[in-house]
């Protein structure tokens, strides 16, 4: 069986948006889970978190940066295209309840995929302040939809180039000072801003949850491969996750797993950028 | 009549210098020739004793006739009616252990070859230019069975119910069937192709399979059971065991299963022309002393570490590898680090691995498992220095299926509790075998026990017998209990 791609589209620069013909995950998707995805025959197993899902169409959307080799293949597909594998929904969805003010936390491709979260939460009759970062003005997208879901957004940009200028854990050390009680705290995106903002909150201990991103394999719970430390125990991310509670994450341990491959991903990355050229248009 | 060899006939095997470097198969398989020859050696004895050896039960005296009348076509009928994997089996069960050790001629040290007889008549089959086996199946029966795992339970479960005539769909979790045939045990042990040929057979009997399906996650038991009249289990021990010493999360620590799997499944020995990385360390240990330890150790090797090490916490006398893999290993330059066990393993200020701290040990009392347990002796820590660490101590069931099924006990060792006889589980409509029944076996017990399942299940679909009903009275007999 392939997995149709039914949508392309560029939400801004580096980032994509795929619709996938997938109806079975479809009907079981919710959200915080994720997908494991293959292209082709020589391609790797990468996992993408379900950004969206709509059982009628029978098809999931998904959100990625590309960053090395099967992310940026992946983004030159064209809609009747397909990739030959796609398993899932994995992982625990989010634990959804009503838990009053939630500050939801998120930077580049996050961006789409905390929406569900943010919808779910709200319906649940949370408030949801959401706090977006980015790099620059350019690298926003879905401000409007983000401004819809929540109750109040804030969007910072590293440069200044948009709305306010600094990282997200400013903002949120600000709402943490106020004395408005805050619930918890959602974070998902690059590892750092992740880490940063479980620093920021654990003096105030407000649980914060993190969507951890480890390398992953089979993404079943066979090799291992996703494991993380939290609190005293050792995890794994596919299953056990992938929301794990940020204080109790051994941060520079799980920094170093991910960069396990940097030299080889360089690597393959030139390898392929020869075929790239000639399909970038 | 043809002379009848005294010795066994040797196998042709590539040299370990050549070995080392290449992922190609060690063994390469009798001609013709050889084949005959040694089929020759059998008695043919009127109570073949190699039969009770073997637990799906082949005519071993049988195929090897039709061999030694060079009536290969023949040999396979026989064979295939009893196994569906014989390639597979021929090269990778422990016969020494079974079949051959219950031979008559195993008393003088010289066994039948069943094995490497075996192993000729699949490859035989491979090279016609048409599928030879032509055993007819049974008339449609109008049921439909579920199997779950696409290893050798599973796929033996599901040829043999269908060619009872169930309509048989198979789910697998990952992109390729085989299971650990296809992402444990390595190309230079068991080549990936001879595994797609013979999922493909199973295939040509009609069997459905889908890919990309985490029974659990994608759709659960309870949903099969809405779509189907039975459902069988074959989802293998694939939960890898971890030491939970310090270290043991660091870059560059891997379990077997994630290393293995990275080298054969996503072929990471053909990085980058396939997309899949390993750390392929110069200084590399591998810490167990089981088959996954030789296969993890000869794989790493093979990558091109200088150094592989094979860290056992008992002597060489209780590894429990097969010996003739352990000899392989050896052959080609695998050091053994017998009596010792690791207590940390050691990292930079990056949280990359840099070694491993290990005790000595010693032999004390027997255990349970009447092997001397390892005792350790204080003070004789020394260190070694590594890039990478390959864990195989064991793997237990994954709990995905056993947490998301209401109804299905396991015991504490996360093993289905199962009849032994029928594969009946604890839930009514589902029956299991192979590594998720015994724990981490063999590819042909958890064949065994597949069709002792896939029997009771065309009993239970043809209503001959009354698991509902047995199943009734467990119930009840729990309840009472409870
Ligand atoms: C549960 C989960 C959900 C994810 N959801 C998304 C998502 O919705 N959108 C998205 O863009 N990405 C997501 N990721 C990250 C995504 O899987 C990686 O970006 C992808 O595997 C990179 O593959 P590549 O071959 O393109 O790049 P590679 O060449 O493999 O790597 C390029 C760079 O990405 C980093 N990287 C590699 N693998 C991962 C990884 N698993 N996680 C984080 N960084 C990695 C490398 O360190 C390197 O810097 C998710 C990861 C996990 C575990
Ligand atoms: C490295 C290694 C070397 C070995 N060498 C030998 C040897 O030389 N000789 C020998 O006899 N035995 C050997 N064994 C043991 C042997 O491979 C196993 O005993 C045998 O494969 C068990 O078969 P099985 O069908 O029960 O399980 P598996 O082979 O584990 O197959 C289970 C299948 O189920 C799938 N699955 C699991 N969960 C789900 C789910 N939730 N939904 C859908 N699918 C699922 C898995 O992906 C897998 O494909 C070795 C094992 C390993 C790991
Ligand atoms: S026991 Fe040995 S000699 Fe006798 S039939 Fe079996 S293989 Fe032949
Ligand atoms: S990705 Fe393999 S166990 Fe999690």
């Amino acid at each position: 069986m392939l997995y149709k791609v039914l949508q392309v589209k560029k939400l801004t620069s580096g980032i994509y948006l795929f619709k996938l013909q997938a109806p079975q995950i479809a009907r079981k998707a919710r959200a915080g889970q994720f997908i494991i995805l293959r292209i082709d025959q020589e391609g790797e197993r990468i996992p993408l978190t379900i950004a969206d899902w709509d059982v009628e169409e029978g098809s999931i959307t998904i959100v990625f940066m590309a960053v090395g080799t099967t992310t940026c293949s992946l983004s030159r597909l064209k809609p009747g295209d397909a990739v030959a594998d796609l398993a899932g929904p994995l992982g625990h969805p989010t634990e959804i309840e009503r838990f009053g003010t939630v500050v939801c936390v998120a930077g580049g491709f996050a961006i789409a995929v905390i929406r569900p979260i943010i919808r779910s939460l709200k319906q649940a009759g949370n408030r949801i302040v959401t706090i977006v970062g980015v790099r620059n003005k350019d690298l926003m997208f879905w401000e409007k939809e983000l401004r819809q879901d929540s109750d109040e957004l804030i969007i910072t940009t590293d440069d200044g180039s948009y709305q306010r200028k600094g990282l997200v854990t400013e903002p949120l050390k600000e709402i943490l000072d106020s004395g408005e009680p805050i619930s918890r705290v959602i974070a998902i995106g690059p590892t750092a801003m992740m880490k940063f903002t479980s620093l920021t909150t654990r003096p105030y201990a407000v649980k914060t949850i993190v969507s951890l991103n480890p390398i992953m394999v089979d993404g079943t719970g066979m090799c291992g491969c996703c494991r993380v430390s939290v609190g005293d125990e050792t995890k794994f991310a596919c299953v056990e996750g992938p929301e794990f509670d940020g204080h109790l994450v051994d941060w520079d341990e799980f920094m170093s797993r991910q960069t396990t491959y940097l030299d080889q991903e360089k690597y393959s990355y030139q390898c392929t950028a020869g075929e790239q050229q000639g399909h970038r248009s | 009549m043809k002379e009848r060899p005294v010795s066994r006939t040797a196998i042709p095997r590539q040299s370990a210098r050549q070995r080392r470097h290449n992922f190609d198969e060690v063994a390469l398989g009798y001609t013709a020739q050889m084949a005959v020859a040694e089929a020759t050696r059998c008695l043919q004895c009127k109570k073949a004793k190699c039969i009770d050896g073997c637990p799906v039960g082949i005519d071993i005296p049988g195929f090897i006739k039709a061999i030694t009348e060079e009536n290969f076509a023949a040999a396979v009928n026989i064979l295939k009616s009893d196994n569906v994997l014989p390639g597979i089996c021929g090269r990778v069960c422990p016969q020494e252990t079974q079949c051959e050790q219950l031979c008559i001629l195993d008393k003088k040290g010289e066994s039948v070859a069943i094995g490497r007889l075996e192993r000729f008549v699949a490859d035989w089959e491979r090279m016609q230019n048409s599928p030879v086996f032509a055993v007819p199946g049974a008339a449609p029966s109008g049921k439909k069975v579920a199997v779950v795992g696409a290893g050798p339970a599973g796929l033996t479960a599901a040829a043999d119910l269908a060619r009872m005539g169930h309509g048989v769909t198979v789910f697998e979790s990952l992109h390729t069937p085989g299971g650990v045939l296809k992402y444990g045990i390595p190309d230079f042990r068991l080549p990936s192709a001879i595994v797609d040929e013979e999922v493909n057979n199973v295939k040509n009997l009609g069997v459905d399979i889908e890919l990309n399906t985490v029974i659990g996650k994608t759709e659960t038991v309870d949903e099969l059971l809405g779509r189907f009249d039975a459902v069988f289990l074959g989802t293998g021990a694939g939960l890898p065991l971890f030491m939970h010493i310090p270290g043991e999360n660091l870059s560059g620590v891997y379990s077997a299963n994630e290393f293995l799997t990275r080298v054969n499944l996503m072929h990471a020995y053909q990085f980058p022309t396939y997309h899949t990385p390993v750390k392929t360390g110069k200084r590399v240990a591998v810490i167990g002393g089981g088959n996954v330890a030789m296969d993890a150790a000869r794989a790493a090797l093979r990558l091109g570490a200088d150094k592989v090490y094979v860290i056992y916490r008992r002597s060489e006398a209780e590894m429990p590898a097969r010996r003739e893999e352990v000899e392989n290993a050896v052959e080609e330059g695998i050091e053994f680090v017998f009596l010792a066990n690791p207590i940390r393993f050691l990292g930079d200020e990056k949280r990359n691995l840099t070694g491993v701290e290990c005790i000595r040990m010693k032999l004390g009392e027997p255990d349970s498992s009447g092997r001397r347990r390892p005792v350790p002796q204080d003070g004789s820590q020394f260190q070694m220095e590594l890039d990478v660490a390959i864990v195989a101590l064991g793997t237990t069931p994954n709990p995905l299926i056993s947490r998301s099924t209401p109804g299905l006990e396991v015991n504490r060792w996360g093993t289905l509790v199962c009849d032994e006889t029928t594969g009946r589980t604890t839930r009514p409509g589902v029956w299991a075998g192979g590594d998720v029944v015994t724990g981490s076996a063999t590819v042909i017990s958890a064949m065994g026990a597949a069709r002792k399942a896939a029997r009771d299940i065309d009993d239970y679909l043809k209503g001959s017998a009354g698991p509902d009903q047995v199943w009734r009275e467990n119930q009840a007999g729990n309840d009472r209990n409870h």
